[in-house]
């Protein structure tokens, strides 16, 4: 029996995915045994034309990490979307467009302004910007076109999976491989189209081990102020942490060490913006006599965009911010 | 009709006060426009940033939140949570470029129609001298944006 | 006019492309090598709290995001003018050694050594890790896996994840270590140096052994004169992860040694219509185009320059192999692009002995990792050696500690300039006139690019025969396909 076909695909992402996905250890030697690679940029040295080339629905399971911030990164997700049976919007730039979506607080000139006019090392009088279309003696040369808004798979095309993460866990991937091996086998079931894969139930305070109690906040704190507790819940000393909003899946590695979860596994179930929903619940937790030193103590965040949509900004309510 | 713009409001009115408040200024005939939808929640403190950021991705060119005063709420302090909710949420939309105003939060009683009367009027010809939103206007399809023309050396 | 696309550019982190375009003998006229991305970090940066930077700029870069992590830490340790724990600097700079160990190893078994090992015009089928594995035994590619597991491990116990880890902070780090931690890390890295001194082994076993490699490494076609640049400790020895920057030219000799915090005065950066990277040279020569030589300021920044603008190395088995390397190889410098390879392994020898210098320290677990910043400058400067060069991270913030500027010179960035000129070369020297462009060119072309390893490597998947490779000739006027090569398709 021929082997499944396999294709992995990173658009506006930092590589990251690509590397969890070979860090499942001895487990790649069975993906190894059961896929063929047929695209994989990292990898393997197959080209835009073969896909192009391909059956539709040719590709058994393709993992497409990275978000949309061009038109190569649209035009490759449509080019895939058709040429795939099954596929997954991998890693939290393609689930809720990651902290590339953060570049939704600016615009493409924005970006281009600073990086080619006013960077303190650029050395380029006569302003020089790159070209989408540039002719030279030799003949023309193509770039991508730089979108001003980042956006997620799901916006751009239909997606069959969602897996979150920045990076997913090693361990989730793999326990999602053998979940698709056996599907592809005929041996069990997939998951509903839509789902959300390779993630636990509740958030990822059920994964946190330190201990919670009640939580009533005086001050907030930046956690370079003070040297936090080791055991006891960061977000109850002062220090704003998204475990309350972050769907669980992730084992908790970062409060583990000391650190402040920052949201990359993404929403839990039923919420529909991450960021709207913990900006909620953190001035919530405010504890002070009257309303207004409450309000006070609540606006003293100091970056709500970038705290509560770090990872989620392109995936949120309004997307991005007006310029 | 006049060519005027015409605000879209939305108003999330506590049930026990605020509510109340509005309905007194309807059967004290008292005038105010009729820019604002009211939506009727239990609690003010049961508004959060979802709920305002929803309206106004749909549409809304302001938003209303109302509840009652500071030691009157009927769960003694769900108010106190719309009060920490509001300037933090107000922070993240000046972040996101949205003018200032285009929020408010006021605390209405049962027994002030009067207040809700002049509060939505005023809010109505803030956001009228303000302007549209019209936030899902920035979006549009950039894959058909792509570049025909070259650039020579 | 003919133009040939290779693209997209396979086997590194990133996108890139090449367009080669030949003459109707099929004499190569220009190649242009472009980078079709851009997300903006510098921009989006602004306004976040500075502290913050150390876990959103490590998503430049998921390869190698600990470089990312100690280059913003460091800058931030600037911005809040704050001296940094010495067991909190101890344990960033284990966590920092334990990185390259598993970088390197992934970079040098998995892309470049089935160039190495199974030799450069080998057939294709089994130049590939499967290859690797069935020359020098299975039982590699089971090390392999193990050292990464291993590494990642390692890292973990300190910054919490490996890829993208978060430990990160002004004055230190977030959390010390267990006495129990420490012992397994000293298992660890006692593992890494008898891994590396196999690696080194296998190398001269397999590649130093075959002289038509040797004669490779040396051959015209892989050398260019640049200057080189690399981070230094007092004794001008290697340091990845604190020093000086040391610039070393043609002869050998220090052309400048500069603090981070003033790189504006020694790097500046061209623009090129038609990437999205920039293109940094040497302020005190000029930028001079495309070309190499002393009186040009396009530099090198990688393992292979790094020996050669240090003295020597800090650890006495990788003092003995760079000692080795440039007797056999010379003289200093090198110039050769191909023994970059060789250059990383001396590096892997020295990361993997300096880690575990670092975890048998006494002072390792000491619970105190980090100092409280007092006051705040709003400036900070931070640059580290990252695998693939010299990585310069600058912030200026108000005085909140919230950003308001940043610049960014990455690694990979330095050899923009240098991966153009190798590609044009080997494809100089290898797209003759009159003759079908063979399978050997093809992979002549990849190894052009590959010495680099820009900031990719695929680690322990299992190849499928060689590299596919197509390579298209088109007509420019009609954009025919006149014809075409495909290798393992």
């Amino acid at each position: 029996m021929s082997k499944f076909k396999f294709a992995m695909y990173w658009a506006g992402s930092c590589g990251g995915c690509e590397i969890s996905v070979l860090e499942i250890k001895e487990k790649i030697l069975e993906v190894d045994a059961n896929f063929d690679v047929v695209f994989w940029p990292v990898a393997a040295d197959f080209k835009y034309k073969d896909v192009e080339g391909y059956d539709d629905g040719f590709i058994d399971l393709c993992l497409f990490n990275g978000c949309i911030r061009n038109s190569e990164n649209e035009h490759v997700a449509n080019l895939l979307r058709q040429k795939s049976k099954v596929l997954v919007a991998f890693g939290s730039c393609a689930t809720t467009g990651g902290i590339p979506g953060l570049a939704n607080v600016a615009n493409a000139q924005e970006i281009k302004d600073l990086v080619y006019r006013d960077n303190p090392s650029l050395d380029n009088p006569d302003g020089v910007y790159p070209q989408e279309r540039y002719t030279v003696p030799e003949g023309e040369l193509e770039l991508p076109h730089l979108y001003d808004t980042v956006k997620t798979l799901a916006q751009t095309i239909d997606v069959d999976y969602f897996m979150p993460g920045c990076p997913p866990e090693s361990h989730q991937i793999a326990a999602v491989l053998d979940v698709v091996i056996a599907a592809l086998k005929g041996k069990g079931p997939l998951p509903a189209k839509g789902a959300t894969i390779g993630v636990a139930p509740k958030t990822c305070c059920d994964e946190c081990e330190r201990v919670k109690e009640e939580k009533k906040i005086s001050s907030f704190r930046r956690i370079w102020e003070f040297i936090p507790d080791t055991e006891q819940c960061l977000l109850e000393q002062g220090v704003i942490c998204m475990g309350p909003a972050t769907q669980a899946g992730c084992g908790a590695r970062c409060t583990t060490v000391g650190m402040p979860c920052r949201g990359c596994y993404g929403a839990p179930e039923g919420v529909i913006d991450q960021g709207a929903k913990m900006l909620s619940t953190v001035a919530s937790i405010v504890d002070a006599p009257t309303p207004e030193e409450i309000a006070e103590i609540a606006a003293s965040v100091p970056d709500p965009v970038g705290t509560f949509y770090r990872f989620g900004l392109a995936d949120s309510l309004l997307r991005r911010a007006r310029v | 009709m006049s060519d005027q713009f015409e605000p879209r409001l939305i108003g999330f009115l506590c049930r026990w006060c605020s509510y109340n408040g509005a309905d007194l200024a309807g059967t004290s005939r008292l005038k105010y426009p009729p820019n604002m939808v009211p939506i009727k929640t239990n609690c003010s403190g049961r508004v959060d940033a979802t709920h305002v950021l929803t309206a106004l991705k749909e549409g809304a060119d302001g938003v209303l939140i109302a509840g009652c005063h500071p030691g009157d709420c009927h769960y003694i302090n769900g108010n106190y949570r719309t009060a920490g909710r509001f300037p933090l949420t107000e922070k993240l939309l000046e972040q996101l470029g949205l003018e200032h105003g285009r929020v408010r939060l006021e605390w209405v009683s049962a027994a002030e129609g009067d207040k809700f009367a002049r509060v939505v009027t005023e809010f109505t010809e803030e956001i009228r001298a303000l302007g549209p939103l019209g936030w899902g206007a920035q979006f549009r399809d950039e894959s058909a944006e792509v570049v025909e023309e070259a650039v020579s050396a | 006019m003919k133009k040939v696309t290779v693209d997209p550019i396979t086997r590194l982190e990133g996108h890139g492309k090449i367009e080669i375009f030949v003459d109707d003998d099929n004499k190569v006229q220009n190649v242009y090598f472009q980078i079709p991305e851009l997300r903006g970090f510098e921009r989006f940066c602004v306004g976040r709290p500075v502290e913050e930077l150390a876990r959103i700029t490590p998503r430049i870069c998921g390869v190698c995001p600990e470089a990312h992590h100690m280059a913003a830490t460091k800058a931030i340790d600037a911005v809040f003018g704050v001296e940094v724990a010495p067991t909190g600097r101890m344990l960033r700079e284990l966590l920092y050694n334990a990185f390259y160990v598993t970088d390197h190893t992934t970079h040098f078994y998995i892309l470049a050594g089935p160039d190495f090992i199974m030799g450069p015009e080998s057939d294709p089928a089994a130049r590939n890790i499967l290859g690797v594995i069935n020359k020098v035994g299975l039982e590699t590619g089971g090390a392999v896996i193990n050292l990464r597991a291993e590494a990642a491990e390692l890292i973990s116990m300190i910054g919490g994840k490996q890829i993208h880890p978060v430990c990160g902070l002004p004055g230190g780090v977030s959390q010390a270590i267990t006495a129990e931690q420490r012992d397994r890390m000293v298992q660890i890295t006692t593992g890494m140096v008898e891994f590396a001194k196999f690696t080194l082994q296998l190398f001269d076993d397999v590649v130093l052994g075959n002289n038509d490699y040797v004669d490779l490494i040396k051959s015209d076609a892989f050398t260019h004169a640049t200057y080189n640049m690399g981070m230094v400790d007092a004794d001008n020895k290697v340091n990845f992860y604190d020093g000086q920057i040391r610039v070393t030219g043609q002869d050998g000799s220090e052309l400048e040694k500069f603090d981070g915090s003033d790189y504006l005065a020694h790097i500046a950066e061209h623009v090129e219509p038609y990437s999205y990277l920039v293109y940094p040279y040497l302020k005190s020569v000029g930028w001079k185009g495309f070309v190499d030589g002393k009186d040009s300021g396009v530099y090198r920044a990688s393992p292979l320059s790094r020996l050669n603008a240090a003295d020597g190395m800090a650890t006495p088995l990788a003092q003995e192999e760079y000692e080795r390397y440039f007797s056999t190889l010379e003289g200093k410098p090198v110039n050769a692009t191909l023994a970059t390879h060789w250059a990383r392994l001396v590096e892997l020898l020295y990361a993997a002995e300096r880690a575990h210098d670092l975890a048998t320290d006494p002072e390792i677990i000491n619970p105190d990792v980090r100092n409280i910043p007092t006051g705040i400058v709003g400036e900070g400067v931070g640059v580290v050696e990252a695998p693939r060069g010299t990585l310069y991270h600058h912030y200026k913030t108000d005085d909140k500690g919230m950003v308001t500027n940043v610049n960014l010179i990455v690694g990979t960035t330095n050899n923009n300039a240098a991966i153009s000129m190798s590609l044009k070369k080997a494809a100089e020297g290898l797209i003759k006139g009159g003759t079908e462009i063979s399978e050997g060119t093809l992979n002549m072309i990849e190894m052009a690019f590959r010495a680099y390893d820009p900031c990719f490597g695929c680690a322990t998947h299992t190849l499928p025969g060689d590299m596919p490779l197509e390579v298209t000739v088109k007509s420019e006027a009609t954009r025919d396909v006149i014809t075409g090569v495909k290798r393992n398709m």
